[in-house]
């Protein structure tokens, strides 16, 4: 009697969802032609951000790699946009792509040393690894050394001759590179790989005996991480124009969405994004603040990790049951007419 | 019969402790073997040798004329090893189904999509078909002991290896647990159950194992086992039956 059964894989708020989804992404498409600059660069600094908390979420959310040495892919990223542009006159926005493709190369290598590591000590392995990045590309001549160097104004003229068409394809790549990055995470965690993921975020052991490779998994999830903050931190300077070993391998990259994952829900989609709102939302108003606004911020993370440990879509989706990134399968009996 | 799963001179030690020594076993095809022992006797952490948890500091171990030594846990189960935990390890975050649908994606090897219908099979048989959409973190004990029984029979096993599956029900829970062990057991599954409730491994093992300071103590007939000497001088004080 078993054909009576149906395998769903959307939900109510997920056909509404991308309802308001697609609205939502034709304003923000538009949003050059009509909006003010000042909120178009929020705006791009809120792709990026919401982006790389994407990736670290994959990373560690799913695969339980819980990493704070991220900001070594953010800064290679960085560094490769300027090497690329300058040495081989590769044009701008194309170094986003590639140089992802640099990250994964390079993930490899760092994976074989950091995944010798477990828990606590992978966590420190992956900063010392950052650490190592900084210093090492600190001793770079023709990349500025330690003080840095400027995009020369040639290349920054070849994104576009304007101000305005420079700031409009930077906002467009930004908002390709959040929307890239959420439908891949979203396709794949509804992929069979996906229900590896999950069930490695819930228990290594079981997923283990029940024949899931849970290495693999993790290595593929590790180097798809990096292959996306990679390119997310070329994009990064790309809206910065200028590099320094400080500015690229800061933890702060790391740390940031640490706190929007924390805060939003580890281990959902929409967790991250609720978080990247709350961070901007926190963030504005307290700018001018100073270091009240870190107090405020650390006290915000603090409360909600003993509250309410699943992050605020965690409460949500408690309460209401709403998923607009369904990535279930849900058994149905069949009607039977 | 042909032999499905040897052990030979298998021995595990936690520093000094030696946990399993020089321990043999087989298992026929189709056969259900109970292992019974004392608290810290080795049961669970032979199991966890079996299945790869843990691996072995001696001895070897084939199943289906395979050697299954050194290899880790996930292909042991892709080679038809299927197990239970004796603490339910649920994928609290995932449904009911989903929970079934690694084991049969993974574990079966199947795709996903051609794995559905079998899953909701395993659920009908398990009793689970009305949780399929809860999630498993909420379910009570006795549902989680037959979400662990569910999802290994998701992965299209050989043998099934059940570790302390009735321990904490209530009598009139373990009966419905055996019905389905039984049932289970009926379409010629091997099975090796490892149980502190010795009346329910009774009526459903062939072959009973007793294990005791990481040795094997008897091996043989369950009630002939049960009866003798050695093996009430273990359990001295404590009614078998």
């Amino acid at each position: 009697m078993t054909d009576s059964y149906n395998v769903l894989r959307s939900t109510r708020a997920s056909r509404i969802g991308s309802i308001i989804g697609l609205v939502l992404f034709i304003v923000l498409v538009s949003f050059p032609t009509w909006g003010d600059r000042a909120t178009m660069r929020l705006l791009v600094e809120m792709f990026y951000i919401l982006a790389l908390s994407q990736m670290w979420n994959l990373m560690a959310g799913y695969g339980g790699l819980v990493s704070v040495g991220q900001q070594a892919f953010v800064g290679l990223g960085g560094y490769m946009l300027f090497l690329l542009t300058i040495h081989l006159g590769v044009g701008a926005v194309w170094t986003v792509p590639l140089a992802g493709l640099i990250g994964a190369v390079v993930s490899l290598p760092v994976a074989f040393l950091v995944f010798r590591l477990r828990g606590h000590y992978f966590a420190i392995g992956t900063w010392v690894v950052a650490e190592v990045f900084l210093l090492g590309f600190a001793q770079i001549k023709t990349l500025g050394g330690g003080s840095g160097l400027s995009l020369p104004v040639s290349v920054v003229k070849s994104i576009a001759s304007s101000r305005a068409g420079r700031d409009s394809a930077i906002y467009w790549t930004a908002l390709f590179v959040v929307v890239a990055v959420i439908a891949i995470v979203y396709f794949l965690l509804r992929s069979r790989h996906g229900l590896a993921l999950t069930a490695i975020r819930d228990s290594e052991e079981a997923s283990n005996s029940l024949g899931v490779d849970n290495f693999r998994a993790k290595l593929l999830v590790y180097i798809f991480a990096a292959f996306g903050t990679t390119a997310i931190g070329a994009l990064i300077f790309l809206t910065k124009l200028r590099i320094s070993p400080s500015a690229a391998f800061d933890i702060n990259w790391t740390t940031t969405v640490i706190f929007i994952v924390v805060i939003g829900g580890i281990g959902t989609i929409e967790g991250p994004i609720l978080g990247t709102i709350i961070f901007f939302l926190l963030r504005e108003p307290l700018a001018d603040f100073g270091s009240w606004y870190l107090i405020l911020l650390g006290t915000t993370a603090v409360v909600v990790m003993l509250k309410a440990p699943q992050g605020i879509w965690g409460i949500i989706t408690h309460k209401f049951d709403l998923r607009f990134f369904p990535v279930q399968r849900r058994l149905e009996l069949k009607k039977d007419d | 019969m042909t032999n499905l799963l040897t052990v030979q001179n298998l021995s595990k030690s936690f520093g000094s402790l030696q946990v399993i020594e020089g321990f043999d076993m087989h298992l026929d095809d189709g056969e259900a073997l109970g292992i019974i022992g004392p608290n810290g006797a080795g049961k669970s952490t032979l199991f966890n040798l079996i299945t790869g948890s843990l691996t072995s500091d001696t001895g070897s171990i084939s199943f289906d004329g395979q050697d299954m030594t050194g290899l880790p846990a996930y292909a042991r189960c892709r080679a038809g090893i299927g197990r239970s935990y004796q603490i339910p390890h649920p994928f609290g975050g995932m449904t009911v189904f989903e929970n079934l649908l690694v084991g049969a994606a993974f574990g079966g090897g199947e795709k996903e999509a051609e794995s559905y219908d079998h899953c909701a099979e395993v659920l009908e048989r398990t009793g689970l078909i009305d949780k399929a959409n809860t999630l498993a973190g909420s379910l009570t004990l006795l549902e989680r002991k037959r979400l662990e029984l569910a999802r290994a029979l998701a992965t299209k096993p050989r043998a099934l290896l059940l570790d302390e599956i009735a321990g904490g029900l209530t009598e009139h829970e373990i009966q419905d647990l055996v019905a389905t062990i039984n049932s289970i057991r009926a379409e010629n599954m091997s099975i090796i159950w490892i149980e502190h409730i010795v009346h329910a491994l009774l009526s459903v093992v062939d072959r009973l194992v007793v294990i005791n300071f990481g040795q094997k103590l008897d091996d043989g007939d369950p009630q002939t086992v049960i009866n003798s000497p050695e093996v009430q001088k273990v359990y001295m004080g404590i009614s078998i039956e």
